[in-house]
C-alpha cells in the first residue's frame, strides 16, 4: 500500500518538504542537545521536566482520544463510524511516536535507553508506561493497516484482528492511567498527588484527541475527495462536549478540594497558576486563557444551534484543543515543579532551542500522520470509486 | 525492472558493503601496538588476569568491577593467581593506573588503533593529568 | 516453487545470523568455568559497616562558618562543579555561560521554613528562623527516589545508603521529580570546566546523569568518617540506627530530634536536634 505515499500533487509535495525542514531544523538544534547536555533548555533543578514531557503527556492524551471512535464502531456497530475508525487508529500512530521521540529527547544519556529493558525495574511507574506505549502503538500499527488493507481487497478483515482491537481499548485507557500515575504517585508533588488526576487526563484526553479529529476531518474534505460524514463529525462533537465538561467538572473538584481544606503544600501549586505565587505569575494568563476557551468551547458544543453550525465547529475544535493543552501541557507539569517541595519558586520558560526541537518532534508526527492519512483517504476513494 | 539491472545493483551493492576490505587493500596497514610495561607494572610482573585473557576480556572484567564496587560494595579483588588488587581505575597504588603508570602507552595506543574510545574517561581521571 | 525456496533460504540465513550473534556470548560464558582457581570480591578489611547507616545533626552547633567548611570539603571531595568558578578559558575555550538554576549541590545552606515548610509557623522564634539548617539527602528508608528509577541507577544499598550508580542512570530525572527534599541535581552540562581542583580519588560525572549525596560510601568502605562529619567539629555524627548502642541511638534517646517532612513516610535517616 505505501506506494501511494508517493504519488501526490504539487500541495501534497509542498507539505512534505515543508515538514521535513522543520524537522531538518529542530535536528540540527538536537545535535547541540546531544554534544552540549540538557543546558540548552530551560528546564533546572528545581523544574527538572518542561516542555517535552509536558508535550508528551499532552499527546498520549491524544493518542488515548483515539478509542472515543473505536468504542463506537466495534462495540456498539455504530455504523457511521465506519468511515473515521481509521483515522482515529491512525491519528494514534502518529500521537505515539511523537511521545515515544518526547522521550527520548529529554533523556540526558538518550544512548543509555535500553537500560530500561536491561534492567527491568517493575516497582518503577516509567517501566509500565514504556510497555503499554509500545503496546499500543504496536496494536494500532497492525490493526489500522489490516483493515485498510482487507478495505482496499473488498474483503473482510483477517479475523484474527478482533482480539486485538478488544485489547486496545483497555491500553487505551492504560496508556493515559499510566501516564498519570508517573505523577500522581509522588510523595512531596502536592498537585498531582490527587486520585482525580487519572480521570481527569483521560477526559480532557477524550475531548483533545476527538476534537483534533474533526478538525481533520474538515482538512481532509477540503483536500481529498473523500468524505469523513457530517453526522459522524455531529457524533464526534458530542464526545467532545462531554468529555470537555467532565474535565471542567474535575478541575473544580479538585479547585474546591485544594482550596477549602486549605493545606499549602496541595494549594501553593494552584494559587500560583492561577493567582501567582510570591509575585511569581508567569503562566497566570495562560492558564486563565485556557480556562476560558474550555470554557467556551463547552458552552458552544451543548448548545445545538452552535454545534450544528458547520462554520463554526471547526473554531470550537480548535478552542478545546488549545485549552486542553495550555492545560495539560503548560499548567500541569510546571504547576508540579513550581513551587518546589522546599517552597522556593524557580519559574520555568521554553528556550529557543527547546522549542525549535518540540516542533521537530511535532512535524515528524504530522508527517507520519499526512502519509497515513494519505493511504487512508485515497484506499477509501478507490474503493467508492 | 530486467535481470541485468537487478545483478548490477547487486554487484555494487557487494562492492560499497566491503568497501572496509577495499579501504585495507590499498592502504598500509601498521600492525598493531603492543602495551607498554613501565614503572611499576614492569617490577611486579603480575596482574588480575593472565595475559591473553587480559587481552580478550578486560572490558568485561571492568563491567564486573564496577558492578561490585558501586552496587555490592565490594572493593577488593583476589585474583585467580591469589595476588589482591583495588577494583579500581585510578584510585590508589593497586588499581589499575596506580601500577600502569603511563595511560597513554597502557590504555590509549590500543584503544586509538582499534579506534575505541571507551567513555572512562569522561568520569574517572588519570592522576597524572591533574595539574 | 520459486517462492517456496526463497522463503526458506531467508530462514536458514536468519538462523544462522542468530547463531553468529551468540556465539561470543556463549564462548565468554564457557570460558569462566573452566579456570582452576577461581578470582574472589570482598570487602576491606577496615571497612566502618552499619545495618542502616544515619544522620544526627546538632543545629545549636551549626553556623555559617562550620557549614561553609562542611559544604567544601564535600564538594571538593566529590569533585561537585561550582558555577561561580571562573572557567580556565585556555583549557575550555568554547565554554558557554552558564543557568544558575542548573547548579549541582551534594549538602547545602537552608533557613528553617524552607528545610520544613510543613512546620510553618508564624511565631517561630528568631533564632530557629535565622538559623542555617544543612540539609542533603536524607538516605530514606522508604526512598521515592528508589522506587521512581526506572534503571535501578538508584538503589538501596544493603546497608540503607541510597546511592546512584553513573554508569548506569539514563537521565530521565524521574527520580528528581519524586524526591521531596530536592536532594537531587542534574547535570545539565559537562561538569568538568566548573570544577577548581579536580580530586583524582573521586570521578567526576557527564553530562545527562543525576547525583546527589552518597555518604562518603567509598571512604566507609576504607574505615573512614564522611567528609562533612570529620568537617563539622562534632555537629554531625553518623551511625547505625538500628543498633542501640551506637552513638547515633545514645543521642536520639536522650535529645528531641525531628527529621524533615515525615508526614510523608519516606523515614528520613538524618536528625536534626533541635
Amino acid at each position: 500500500m505505501l506506494e501511494i505515499a508517493i504519488k501526490g500533487s504539487k500541495n501534497y509535495w509542498l507539505w512534505i518538504v515543508f515538514l521535513l525542514l522543520v524537522m531538518g531544523a529542530g535536528f540540527a538544534v538536537y545535535i547541540d542537545q546531544f554534544m552540549n547536555g540538557l543546558m540548552i533548555t530551560g528546564m533546572s533543578r528545581d523544574v527538572s521536566w518542561g516542555f517535552y514531557i509536558a508535550n508528551f503527556t499532552f499527546l498520549v492524551g491524544v493518542a488515548a482520544g483515539g478509542v472515543m471512535v473505536v468504542i463506537p464502531y466495534y462495540l456498539h456497530n455504530y455504523e457511521k463510524f465506519h468511515r473515521i475508525t481509521i483515522l482515529g487508529e491512525f491519528l494514534a500512530i502518529a500521537a505515539l511516536i511523537m511521545c515515544l521521540l518526547f522521550i527520548i529527547v529529554d533523556l540526558g544519556q538518550p544512548t543509555r535507553m535500553l537500560n530500561v529493558l536491561l534492567y527491568p525495574t517493575p516497582n518503577s511507574m516509567l517501566f509500565y508506561d514504556m510497555l503499554v506505549l509500545n503496546g499500543y502503538l504496536f496494536l494500532n500499527i497492525v490493526i489500522g493497516w489490516k483493515v485498510l488493507e482487507a478495505e482496499r481487497n473488498q474483503v473482510e478483515p483477517p479475523l484474527w484482528t478482533k482480539p486485538l482491537i478488544y485489547l486496545s481499548v483497555p491500553f487505551a485507557i492504560g496508556i493515559h492511567t499510566v501516564t498519570a500515575y508517573l505523577y500522581c504517585g509522588l510523595p512531596g508533588r502536592g498537585y498531582w498527588l490527587t486520585a482525580i488526576l487519572a480521570p481527569r487526563f483521560l477526559a480532557s484526553a477524550f475531548a483533545a484527541g476527538p476534537a483534533f479529529l474533526i478538525i481533520l476531518c474538515y482538512i481532509i474534505k477540503k483536500f481529498t475527495k473523500f468524505d469523513p460524514g457530517w453526522e459522524a463529525m455531529q457524533t464526534l462533537a458530542k464526545i467532545v462536549c462531554w468529555a470537555i465538561i467532565a474535565n471542567l467538572f474535575f478541575f473544580l473538584c479538585e479547585v474546591f478540594v485544594v482550596y477549602y481544606s486549605n493545606i499549602p503544600s496541595h494549594k501553593t501549586h494552584l494559587q500560583y497558576l492561577l493567582f501567582g505565587y510570591h509575585g511569581y505569575h508567569a503562566l497566570v494568563p495562560w492558564m486563565w486563557s485556557g480556562l476560558i476557551m474550555m470554557f467556551t468551547g463547552a458552552f458552544l458544543l451543548v448548545v445545538p444551534q452552535f454545534r450544528n453550525n458547520k462554520t463554526l465547529l471547526p473554531f470550537t475544535c480548535a478552542l478545546i484543543f488549545f485549552g486542553a493543552w495550555i492545560d495539560k501541557g503548560l499548567g500541569m507539569i510546571s504547576g508540579g515543579f513550581v513551587p518546589s517541595p522546599l517552597h522556593h519558586v524557580t519559574e520555568y520558560t521554553p528556550t529557543g532551542p527547546e522549542i525549535m526541537i518540540t516542533l521537530a518532534v511535532y512535524a515528524t508526527g504530522f508527517l507520519v500522520l499526512t502519509i497515513l492519512y494519505k493511504l487512508a483517504t485515497q484506499v477509501k476513494e478507490e474503493v467508492r470509486g | 525492472m530486467n535481470k541485468n539491472m537487478i545483478i548490477t545493483g547487486l554487484i555494487i551493492f557487494v562492492l560499497a558493503v566491503l568497501s572496509p576490505f577495499w579501504f585495507n587493500i590499498i592502504t598500509t596497514i601498521e600492525a598493531a601496538p603492543k602495551p607498554e610495561l613501565l614503572g611499576n607494572a614492569k617490577e611486579e610482573k603480575k596482574c588480575v588476569l593472565e595475559k591473553y585473557d587480559m587481552r580478550a576480556n578486560h572490558p568485561s572484567l571492568l563491567d564486573e568491577w564496577r558492578d561490585s564496587v558501586v552496587r555490592d560494595s565490594d572493593r577488593q579483588y583476589k585474583a585467580a593467581n591469589g595476588h589482591t588488587f583495588e577494583m579500581s581505575l585510578s584510585t590508589g597504588k593497586n588499581s589499575c593506573l596506580g601500577c600502569h603508570e603511563d595511560k597513554a602507552k597502557f590504555c590509549d595506543s590500543c584503544h586509538t588503533y582499534a579506534s575505541v574510545d571507551p567513555y572512562c574517561w569522561e568520569c574517572h581521571t588519570n592522576p597524572k593529568e591533574i595539574k | 516453487m520459486m517462492e517456496k525456496s526463497r522463503r526458506s533460504f531467508l530462514r536458514v540465513a536468519g538462523i544462522a545470523a542468530i547463531g553468529l550473534g551468540v556465539s561470543p556470548a556463549m564462548n565468554f560464558a564457557s570460558s569462566d568455568s573452566n579456570g582452576a582457581a577461581v578470582a574472589v570480591k570482598g570487602k576491606n578489611e577496615q571497612a566502618l559497616i552499619a545495618k542502616r547507616w544515619g544522620m544526627v545533626i546538632d543545629t545549636s552547633k551549626l553556623n555559617k562558618e562550620i557549614n561553609e567548611k562542611m559544604i567544601e570539603a564535600c564538594h571538593k571531595a566529590h569533585n561537585v562543579p561550582d558555577f561561580n568558578h571562573e572557567v580556565d578559558k585556555g583549557k575550555y575555550p568554547k565554554t558557554r555561560p552558564v543557568n544558575h538554576k542548573q547548579e549541582i549541590k551534594w549538602i547545602w545552606e537552608e533557613h528553617f521554613p524552607y528545610a520544613f515548610p510543613d512546620k510553618e509557623d508564624e511565631f517561630l522564634a528568631e533564632k530557629f528562623h535565622d538559623l542555617p539548617f544543612l540539609v542533603t539527602c536524607n538516605h530514606c528508608k522508604n526512598a521515592p527516589c528508589v522506587q521512581a528509577c526506572p534503571t535501578k541507577a538508584t538503589f538501596k544499598r544493603e546497608d540503607g545508603i541510597v546511592i546512584m550508580d553513573f554508569h548506569r542512570c539514563i537521565g530521565c530525572r524521574f527520580c528528581m521529580a519524586a524526591c521531596p527534599y530536592g536532594s537531587r541535581s542534574f547535570n545539565f552540562r559537562d561538569p568538568r570546566p566548573f570544577i577548581a581542583e579536580t580530586n583524582p580519588d573521586f570521578p567526576t560525572r557527564s553530562k545527562g546523569v543525576v547525583e546527589k549525596c552518597n555518604l562518603c560510601a567509598e571512604r566507609l568502605s576504607k574505615g573512614e568518617l564522611p567528609h562533612c562529619v570529620e568537617a563539622s567539629e562534632g555537629a554531625i555524627v553518623v551511625g547505625d540506627l538500628e543498633n542501640p548502642e551506637s552513638e547515633v541511638r545514645v543521642i536520639l534517646k536522650e535529645q528531641y530530634a525531628i527529621r524533615r517532612n515525615e508526614a510523608l513516610g519516606t523515614e528520613p535517616s538524618v536528625y536534626y536536634i533541635m
